[in-house]
């Protein structure tokens, strides 16, 4: 199993310009199948919908995105973002005035179970599996408890948001791409967002080089939540209302899949954010495509999971050759996922010192 | 290369037999569901009459054997999710296939071994061959299995099971105390107690040493690879089993299996075994499943709102590992 | 310097799009433009209205018009209203569906698929697009935006999967002028031309409730199994059961959500009659009916009398075992109506503005009657599926 270097041209190849090149891939198949239908995957209307699809998932993938970095896993981001379609949805009540105010409210919630997440996962050692699965489960019973149905209204100016666009480019994906840009300049020039990488590379050496890694954990945790909050005010704006159904849309384990796409290993300490824009784009065309194409709805869930193996088993392939080349570190011990060597980034050990 | 707490002689036998059971954050489950029948027995005593309890264990019989095939997929360092959508799958194909008539039953059940393995080994070579983690690898199947069945029959299940084919999940043999000896309770201890004996076989230890250390492990001789895709077929024959119980249980429906993955790997991570392998028994994954099950009646006898259950449930079970997380830190016995 | 760097082009981008925004935004008018959004907004998450209930109760007993043997082009109290303005020659159909993802809604796709296959042949239709949203709502809003920004469908169906949350995007597909035309769950807006369903959630609820109170003795106990909270149509059945159970001397032993997955349903049966006895069963869909009767089978018990669903499976069950039971019915044959209504607006003919359909349920009387005419079909097959007289009947429904 231990094969070495046999594609050195694939490896000059960085893992994120893989990902943008299957996307670019599934462009470029999904438009030729549009045109043998006779159409243009590329006219206004559907470049719109693929937009619009993208906005969603895009904001839930990036919170999502900055947990599977550090190693860890949020399964209850589709739960937190109902909750917060809901918590925004009531505090506007139909009220311009009001709008700041639910904005600010839905982020502070999402803050805090994230922080709880966080927590849980840092402090008292439980599995991110599991604890984010009981958050889950904790937020549903009750949203089911206190919300019998959609609840709340929004105001239109803030239904903008989830409606209208600039030219071809609406305005929840004009500020989801705003948001990825800041996630990726957070995560290369902050101390805390470069330690994420150390810490999923191997929490043990992180600590021992001297990464507060709880910090950074909670750190990813919050962030995560609070991007579902964004998904969930996006929800509001978009539905007019809040509605408490949303957690069974699958967004939980959607947005897993869009980051793996997007290159970031589920084990933590490589990928990025740039790729999970792309995994988020790659499903967004698929959809689009098998709408245009008039896929049975069924067939859609074949393909989607066919097509999420397949291309994870090619970024896979890339990966053995490397970690190969490199020495392993003994495995972390205590709880979590199997644990991947160190990122190809060099950790600032000497940075670490923040204590 | 072994792994549940300390494998060195100690003193006592006892000791080493407690230790083997409740070590590794396992007592946490077996306080649990002591704790949970506990409770149900204040609330409720005529529930511990034996013909409850039988119900009770025909019940949870389905989840002790999935709970057990996640175990082994678990306990080698990866997980399947797949599960939940395969035993909804195996139940549509059976009711599909068999359409009532009793003597397809017999072929069709081989039908659906065959599917299973072929379902696990599927995800054991996406896994260890083309080095897809499990968690995308199973998600993908599940994807797969979900669509394809809905496919195949057009949306909802067709045809139906043969009463054959449920007399496993609904009867049993009939005797004076208990009224009835389930099926599904004999199977289900079947399965555990194989389990149990296997993983004590070099093969058992072997998995769980390719979850302890896979590095280690491949040093030593263990294809590593091989072992894995043995788990996850294991994993899917068991869910097809459970598949087998469960139609039997209930009958067809279009949402049988839905989010039974879940419960799975949530039992066997309340009963210590840990996500990531090498820790964990056998017996402590059925505790866990039995737990679970336990809390849902318990809920049950307490009239607790059915909206407010999830919460429960949820705080119980964080709760649970978490306190076994903790007492993982401290060792049952002092290691030397 | 290149940290700075970076931030300065992240921050002009930035800019770039709010200048840009701050300019171009009339592309889309705001949908709904506020206002009108909010009449009937249950946002008090309450599901009882009293004056919706005292309706349905009473339109169950109105005589509908139109052809005795053709319900689904049947209407209940209509007030028709002009189309002409949407007349036209165009004949691609845009069909935004919830979901086909439990067996009612399956069986009515498949009747409304047939529907379509009969009319292109009559050359009535020339295209049937389908966007199926998964029972993901903002999926479903971007299917319809997806229809109106394509621009070439002459009339638009939707079908939503939750009535408030779709409420601004069928306004959108309103604006857009193509006739619209929602069916079985509603929005909470008129501007559609017609809003086809059965007469209600509250009827069906109430039909199964008052033949548990006719049928049981005072002081009888009663189960209710729910699939999952927060669907209006699933709670106003309920809503309406708690309002007749409330007035009886029955005595509701619980109401348990039970995901309609028959394992559980069995379970949660099971684990009540160990802790004593129930009388009757109430549900406010039928999927795992016959999981709930072996319940009783398995434990000893006599059977309850059982407030089902059409669905075959329990039918079949019901006179098998010769219980007392009714069947409540959710019409299915709704789905074939809003292709018709679709044709009707094409040639400028009057529709109502809603169109409520019967609703009855299937008693003792009727029961044998459609099992025979069912008597090929799946069993997870919808009695009052209406397809009979299709071309593609029964092999389309049978061999799906």
């Amino acid at each position: 199993m231990t094969t070495v270097d046999r594609k050195p041209r694939l490896r000059s190849l960085g893992s994120t310009e893989m990902v943008y090149l299957a996307l670019l891939g599934v462009l470029v198949i999904g438009a030729v199948l549009v045109a043998v239908d006779g159409g243009n995957l590329f006219g206004t209307a559907n470049l719109v919908d693929m937009l619009t699809r993208s906005s969603l998932l895009g904001f839930v993938a990036l919170g999502q995105t900055f947990v599977i970095l550090c190693g860890s896993l949020d399964l209850s981001v589709g739960y937190v973002m109902a909750l917060c379609s809901l918590i925004g949805a009531t505090t506007m009540a139909g009220d311009p005035a009001k709008v700041p105010l639910g904005i600010v409210v839905v982020l502070v919630v999402a803050a805090g179970i994230g922080l709880l997440n966080g927590l849980i996962v840092s402090v008292l050692k439980v599995n991110p599996f599991i604890a984010t699965l009981g958050m889950g489960l904790i937020i549903k019973g009750y949203l089911d408890t206190t919300y019998k149905g959609p609840a709340g209204e929004v105001p239109a100016s803030f239904q903008q948001f989830g409606y209208s666009r600039i030219a071809f480019l609406p305005v929840s994906t004009a500020v989801m791409l705003i948001a990825v840009v800041l996630g990726i300049l957070y995560l290369r020039r902050s101390r805390t967002g470069y330690h994420m990488f150390a810490v999923g590379g191997s929490q043990d050496v992180a600590r021992l080089s001297g990464i507060r890694t709880g910090r950074v954990l909670v750190t990813a945790h919050v962030l995560c939540a609070v991007a579902a909050g964004v998904a969930g005010l996006l929800i509001a704006a978009r539905f007019g209302t809040g509605s408490a159904l949303v957690y069974s849309s699958g967004y939980d384990l959607d947005s897993i899949a869009a980051v793996v796409l997007g290159g970031t290993l589920l084990m933590g300490g490589r990928g990025g954010i740039a790729g999970t824009l792309a995994g988020v784009l790659i499903l967004a065309v698929l959809d689009t495509v098998f709408n245009i194409l008039q896929v049975d709805p069924f067939f859609k869930d074949v393909l989607r999971g066919v097509v999420i193996i397949a291309a994870v088993a090619i970024y896979a392939r890339r990966q053995i050759d490397r970690r190969a080349s490199r020495p392993r570190f003994g495995p972390g011990g205590n709880g979590g996922p199997p644990k991947d060597p160190v990122p190809d980034e060099p950790v600032p050990a000497g940075q670490g010192a923040d204590r | 290369m072994t792994t549940t707490a300390p494998e060195k002689k100690a003193t006592r036998p006892g000791v080493a037999v407690a230790a083997r059971l409740f070590g590794g954050g396992s007592a946490t489950v077996f306080a649990l569901l002591v704790l949970v029948f506990v409770a149900i027995l204040f609330l409720n005593p005529s529930f511990f009459e034996p013909p409850s309890l039988m119900a009770f264990a025909k019940k949870a019989a389905p989840l002790v054997v999935l709970a057990v095939g996640q175990y082994l997929v678990i306990v080698c360092g990866e997980l399947d999710l797949s599960v939940g959508s395969l035993v909804g799958a195996q139940v549509v194909i059976a009711a599909a296939v068999i359409d009532g008539q009793e003597s397809r039953t017999v072929p069709v059940l081989l039908l659906m071994l065959a599917f299973g393995v072929l379902v696990g080994l599927v995800n054991g070579l996406v896994v260890t061959v083309l080095k897809v983690h499990s968690l995308i690898a199973t998600l993908g199947m599940m994807l797969v299995l979900y669509g394809a069945i809905r496919l195949w029959t057009g949306g909802a299940p067709t045809g139906a099971l043969s009463e054959g084919f449920r007399q496993v999940g609904r009867e049993g043999i009939d005797m004076p105390v208990l009224r009835q000896l389930p099926w599904a309770l004999l199977v289900a201890a079947a399965v555990v107690v194989v389990a149990v004996v296997f993983m004590r076989k070099p093969f058992g230890r072997t998995l769980v040493a390719a979850g302890d250390n896979e590095k280690a492990a491949a040093f030593a001789g263990v294809r590593v690879w091989w072992v894995r895709t043995i788990a996850f077929v294991l994993s899917s024959v068991l869910a097809t089993l459970a598949g087998v119980l469960i139609g039997g249980y209930a009958g067809v429906t279009a949402q049988v299996g839905e989010g039974l993955e879940f419960t799975a790997i949530t039992a066997v991570v309340l009963g210590g075994v840990v996500l990531g392998g090498g820790r964990g028994t056998v017996l402590a994954a059925m505790a866990g499943a039995l737990t679970v099950e336990a809390l849902f009646t318990l809920f049950n006898q307490l009239s607790l709102p059915s909206t407010i259950r999830p919460t429960v449930q949820g705080l119980i079970i964080v709760a649970a590992v978490a306190w076994a997380a903790r007492e993982r830190r401290r060792p049952f016995l002092p290691q030397s | 310097m290149r940290r700075t760097r970076v931030l300065v082009a992240g921050l002009a981008a930035a800019a770039l799009t709010l200048t840009a925004c701050a300019t171009d935004t009339p592309t889309d008018q705001p949908p709904g433009g506020g206002g009108e959004t909010e009449q009937e907004q249950s946002s008090d998450g309450e599901w009882f209205v009293q004056a919706e209930y005292d309706k349905q109760l009473a339109q169950r007993e109105q005589e509908p018009q139109g052809p005795a043997d053709q319900p689904w082009l049947q209407m209940i109290q209509p007030e028709l209203v002009d189309t002409a303005e949407f007349k036209q020659d165009g004949k691609t159909l845009c069909f935004s569906n919830a979901s086909v993802s439990n067996p009612w809604r399956v069986t009515g796709f498949i009747t409304m698929q047939q529907q379509v296959e009969v009319l292109k042949q009559a050359g009535e239709i020339s295209d049937f697009r389908v966007s199926d949203a998964g029972d993901d709502d903002n999926q479903q809003i971007s299917d319809i935006q997806a229809f109106v920004d394509a621009g070439d469908c002459n009339a638009i169906i939707i079908s939503p999967s939750t009535t408030a949350t779709l409420t601004p995007a069928v306004e959108t597909a309103c604006e857009s002028g193509v006739p619209v035309i929602v069916f079985d769950r509603g929005v909470n807006t008129d501007c559609m031309v017609t809003f086809i369903h059965p007469i209600g959630g509250y009827a069906y609820g109430a039909d199964a409730a008052e033949f548990l109170v006719e049928k049981l003795e005072p002081g009888s106990k009663v189960l209710a199994l729910r699939i999952l909270p927060g669907v209006d149509v699933l709670e106003h059945r309920w809503a309406a059961a708690q309002q007749i159970f409330g007035d009886s001397d029955l005595e509701v032993l619980g109401d348990e959500f039970t995901g309609g997955d028959g394992a559980k349903i069995k379970d949660i049966v099971t684990q009540y009659l160990q802790r004593g006895d129930v009388d009757g069963i109430w549900m406010d869909a039928g999927d795992g009916a016959v999981a709930a009767v072996e319940a009783f089978e398995d434990s000893g018990k006599d059977l309850p009398v059982f407030a089902g669903e059409d669905e075959l499976s329990f039918m079949r069950k019901w006179k098998d075992t010769g219980m007392t039971a009714i069947a409540p019915v959710y019409s299915n044959f709704q789905w074939r109506t809003p292709i018709l209504a679709a044709v009707k607006i094409w040639k400028g003919e009057q529709v109502p503005s809603e169109w409520v359909l019967p609703q009855e349920p299937i008693t003792d009387a009727d029961r044998d009657e459609y099992l025979e005419r069912n008597k090929d079909m799946p069993s997870l097959h919808y009695a009052k599926f209406g397809g009979e007289d299709l071309p593609g009947f029964p092999n389309a429904w049978k061999d799906r």
